[in-house]
């Protein structure tokens, strides 16, 4: 240390900025996910052949499609060590949104905004009460739930919509449509993938999440505005819920208020069994949706193999467990 | 000495504790001060209200000849004064790099886009670090550090713009001696490229070591300015427990 110039410096410097690329891969939980689909993947089609048809993976993935693009928008409030369990009630209200809308016969442009608007609307009011009164996202999200449930009966008065005027045929064209042979919503979930993997990786907005879920203190001493930032990703997650929400509308052709109800635990579930740690400071783009991916092989394989759907749970749970194990295991080795 | 900061009859109450009573104190440049203290003596409300953290109950504070009052710490930054913190404000998750430059994020163009210019900022903490002798390498996550290097990633961050003055609360306790040593270093180097640095520390030997003033603070007040060589560690002890009323 009293030496003029330490020797090995640039040297150092270089082996050290980076591990090799297949190093990195094979430790990231992205890469464990995806062998993990591949080897149940495998297994069910051994045991029955209707797996592996292009017909049940197409619908796989399609399903995957819905939660995949809610995990992306939960991934930066899990970032920063928030999370957010109304995801499924604001589901419900932009779909909702969407119904009144298009139902009084507007433009599909004018009901796609306003489902989006409602969607952004929602997470706003989330981030603020989380930053502003500083509670606890869980009991405040926990508390939106239940509002946004409640207000998607009061607004429906408990009828279904399948009526949509003018736009009847677009609706169903966006949400059930296919372009170059697969669903529009995977073009959603590409699109949503690449622009997120951009902002965590390439933008302040993204370095931001990571160091407020790493240190909040540390930000806040650095002179980054943190309620803001932890606003801007509730409203995040609202919109990337209100872009699903358009699609399954349309997939599903109808609005009933129960839509999206008991979403959050899937979603929650494909962000942290693709490596977000629910203690804040990790997660990716990849991740989430990877992980959406698994969830819902799971729920196939099951489906396909016979077993009684009741099982569907304790599996998803024993993935969550697995998933949070597996990156306890991994940090214990850094 | 030129004088570079003046603080005259600075209170500071945190309701009913008075954590800062009526303390005036001269800060030269190029001067390495050490802040002593026992326990709740008010050494980090100090450093913490010349860095803007906190504002004056009353008082004033001149910096370079001017009357300043700062509403946060980025105030403070602005004018040059820096603060390596006492629990060190570092984000774990991150790395060096990325906690050296956070919130002063260096970007470049991407097309339409201004990106983070990642290459940029590596290069510029390596360049950092080498000024500073430290081994720490700008990609590694912090998590994976040592004290020392994490300490040389504090004082990094203070290093980026043109400083006056380092205030740094406590950055040898935790350490090993190796790193102590270390620490020590870097002062030492602050102190010869111009800047004024502020020692808070419980650790005799490091003050008398590095500082060319010491500074004891009782109870909120200050009882005791003295040039190190005029002084003893005898001497601050007891002036640190009130076995010594003043000096
Ligand atoms: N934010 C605050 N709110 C209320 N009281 C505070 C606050 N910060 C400090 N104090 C009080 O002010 C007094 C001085 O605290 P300070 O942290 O400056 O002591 P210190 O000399 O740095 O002690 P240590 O050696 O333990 O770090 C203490 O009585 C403390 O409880
Ligand atoms: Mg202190």
């Amino acid at each position: 240390m009293n030496s003029p110039n330490p020797p090995s410096m640039d040297i150092d410097l270089l082996k050290g900025s980076s591990r090799p690329w297949w190093n990195r891969l094979l430790m990231s939980q992205e890469a464990w996910v995806a062998l993990a689909i591949l080897i149940l993947g495998l297994i069910v089609s051994m045991i029955s052949p209707k797996f592996a048809t292009s017909g049940n993976l197409l619908n796989v993935f399609q399903n995957a499609c819905f939660i995949a693009i809610m995990a992306l928008g939960m991934t930066p409030v899990i970032i920063i060590g928030g999370i957010d369990i109304s995801v499924g009630s604001i589901l419900g209200m932009c779909a909702v949104t969407l119904g009144v809308l298009l139902n009084a016969d507007v433009p599909i442009v004018i009901g796609i905004l306003g489902a989006l608007l409602m969607g952004i609307l929602c997470g706003t009011v989330n981030g603020a009460i989380i930053a502003y009164f500083r509670l606890p996202p869980f009991i405040v999200t926990l508390a939106t739930l239940s509002i946004g449930r409640s207000l998607a009966l009061i607004i429906t008065n408990n009828q279904v919509f399948y009526e949509f005027g003018q736009s009847t045929q677009s609706i169903i064209a966006i949400g059930g449509g296919y372009t170059f042979g697969l669903p529009n919503v995977v073009y959603a979930l590409i699109v949503g993938l690449i622009v997120l993997h951009f902002l965590l990786t390439m933008t302040r907005w993204g370095r931001y999440l990571f160091a407020i879920g790493g240190n909040e203190p540390a930000a806040r001493l650095a002179g980054i505005p943190v309620d803001l930032i932890k606003i801007s990703a509730y409203a995040f997650s609202g919109f990337m819920v209100a872009v699903t929400a358009v699609f399954l509308v349309g997939w599903l052709g109808a609005v009933t208020n129960a839509i999206g109800t008991g979403y959050e635990l899937q979603v929650i579930a494909s962000t942290v069994i693709g490596g977000a740690s629910l203690t804040g400071g990790t997660g990716s783009a990849l991740g989430g949706a990877i992980g959406a991916l698994l969830v819902e092989v799971i729920r196939n394989a099951l489906l396909i193999a016979g077993v009684n759907p009741f099982w569907q749970g304790t599996f998803v749970g024993s993935f969550i467990l697995a998933a949070v194990l597996l990156e306890r295991i991994r940090s214990l080795r850094r | 000495m030129a004088l570079l900061a003046r603080l005259e009859h600075i209170v500071k109450d945190f309701g009913a504790v008075r954590a800062l009573d009526n303390v005036s104190l001269d800060i030269n440049e190029g001067e390495v001060l050490g802040l002593m203290g026992d326990n709740g003596a008010g050494k980090s409300t100090l450093v913490k209200t010349i860095a803007g953290n906190f504002q004056p109950t009353s008082g004033s504070f001149l910096f370079q000849g001017r009357p300043m009052s700062f509403s946060g710490p980025a105030d403070a930054r602005r004018e040059g004064i820096e603060v390596v913190y006492q629990d060190l404000a570092i984000c774990d998750n991150l790395t060096a790099a990325a906690n050296v430059f956070l919130g002063r994020e260096m970007m470049r163009r991407l097309g339409p886009l201004r990106v983070l210019d990642h290459g940029g900022m590596n290069s510029r903490a390596a360049e950092l670090f080498r000024e500073l002798k430290s081994e720490t390498r700008p990609a590694d996550l912090v998590n994976r550090m040592s004290g020392g290097q994490r300490q040389a990633v504090a004082i990094a961050r203070t290093r980026l713009s043109r400083s006056r003055i380092v205030l740094m609360d406590e950055p040898t306790a935790a350490i090993s001696v190796r790193q102590v040593a270390e620490v020590l270093a870097l002062i030492r180097r602050m102190k010869d490229q111009g800047l004024s640095v502020i020692l808070i520390s419980h650790r005799m030997p490091d003050v008398f070591e590095v500082c060319d003033r010491v500074v004891v603070m009782r109870r909120g007040r200050k009882v005791a300015d003295k040039m190190i060589s005029q002084s003893s560690p005898e001497e601050v002890t007891g002036l640190i427990t009130g076995a010594i009323q003043s000096a």
